[in-house]
């Protein structure tokens, strides 16, 4: 059989992670996954990409949480559990932690989401388009 | 240069539609917006992780007046007869995606074929749409 790089294991590990963020994953997955017991793969996970493997997972769905914060109008706690996590509280102090403000101050000093969204003219003018309302409507409508 | 930018879907339920392509076929939600100047108009694109300038916008099929009943229904039946439009998707291991797809639940329509141009295999969305996951061999091996 061919000699598979102890490094392959571990990839398959951060591979997972980096697929299955938003689903409730953690070490003890990860490790299953790389085919090692807990402390035995959070050692060589390290060794291997230079951080543990918590931090990787939890970076990896914090980017996405910003990136879902600038892009959609979710509220913070649908972002919070998009991205795999289970708290709110934890996520507003990790992401202060990592990106210096809150989700809704990050959320803030960014454009908002509609301008990102750069809805293509022609969706606006099909959509933004108002019902045709008739004289008739109108007097049945306005009250006598 | 012109370059490609998104391409539309039509989808009979945004949020299954995203739980699909997310959470099954892999991909990221790029825009999730929704317009109450608009009508609720909600914007919603994916897109694959690490190709971040393309996208498929998952449209909604609109009720009148953006679009009167009658059409929207023959969309809808476009859509259920596997019509309405194919997307093709391509990978570098498609044996490793197909299974993960598979485990996820997806219902491949195609099974693994090799084909002249590398191995081939389709699924559908949960509204009918034709999706194709190919690993397309190198070019240059090709006669």
């Amino acid at each position: 059989m061919a000699f598979v790089p102890p490094a392959r294991h571990l990839l398959r590990a951060k591979d997972l992670a980096d697929a299955r963020y938003f689903e409730r994953l953690g070490v003890d997955e990860l490790a299953h996954a790389a085919g090692l017991s807990r402390a035995h793969f959070s050692r060589e996970f390290r060794r291997a990409f230079g951080e543990s493997p918590h931090a990787y997972l939890l970076t990896r769905r914090l980017e996405r949480a910003a990136a879902l914060l600038r892009t959609t109008d979710r509220s913070v706690a649908d972002v919070c559990f998009s991205v795999g996590l289970q708290s709110v509280g934890s996520f507003t102090t990790s992401f202060t932690r990592t990106y210096g403000v809150p989700p809704q101050a990050y959320r803030g000093a960014h454009p908002p989401a509609s301008e990102h969204a750069l809805v293509p003219a022609c969706v606006v003018r099909f959509y933004g388009r108002p019902q045709h309302r008739t004289f008739r409507e109108d007097s049945t409508a306005a009250p006598v | 240069m012109i370059r490609l930018s998104s391409a539309q879907l039509w989808v009979h339920d945004q949020d299954e539609a995203l739980e699909f392509w997310t959470r099954k076929v892999g991909m990221e939600v790029r825009a999730d917006v929704t317009l109450p100047e608009m009508g609720d108009f909600r914007w919603l694109t994916v897109g694959p992780p690490g190709q971040d300038d393309v996208a498929i916008v998952l449209m909604a099929i609109p009720a009148p007046p953006v679009m009167d009943e009658e059409t929207a229904e023959q969309v809808r039946n476009l859509m259920a007869k596997g019509f309405a439009g194919t997307v093709f998707l391509t990978t570098e291991d498609v044996r490793s995606d197909y299974d993960q797809l598979k485990a996820r639940g997806v219902e491949f329509t195609d099974d693994l074929q090799e084909r002249p141009y590398g191995i081939d295999s389709g699924f559908r969305d949960p509204s009918g749409n034709s999706i194709r996951l190919t690993e397309v061999r190198d070019l240059a091996t090709l006669g």
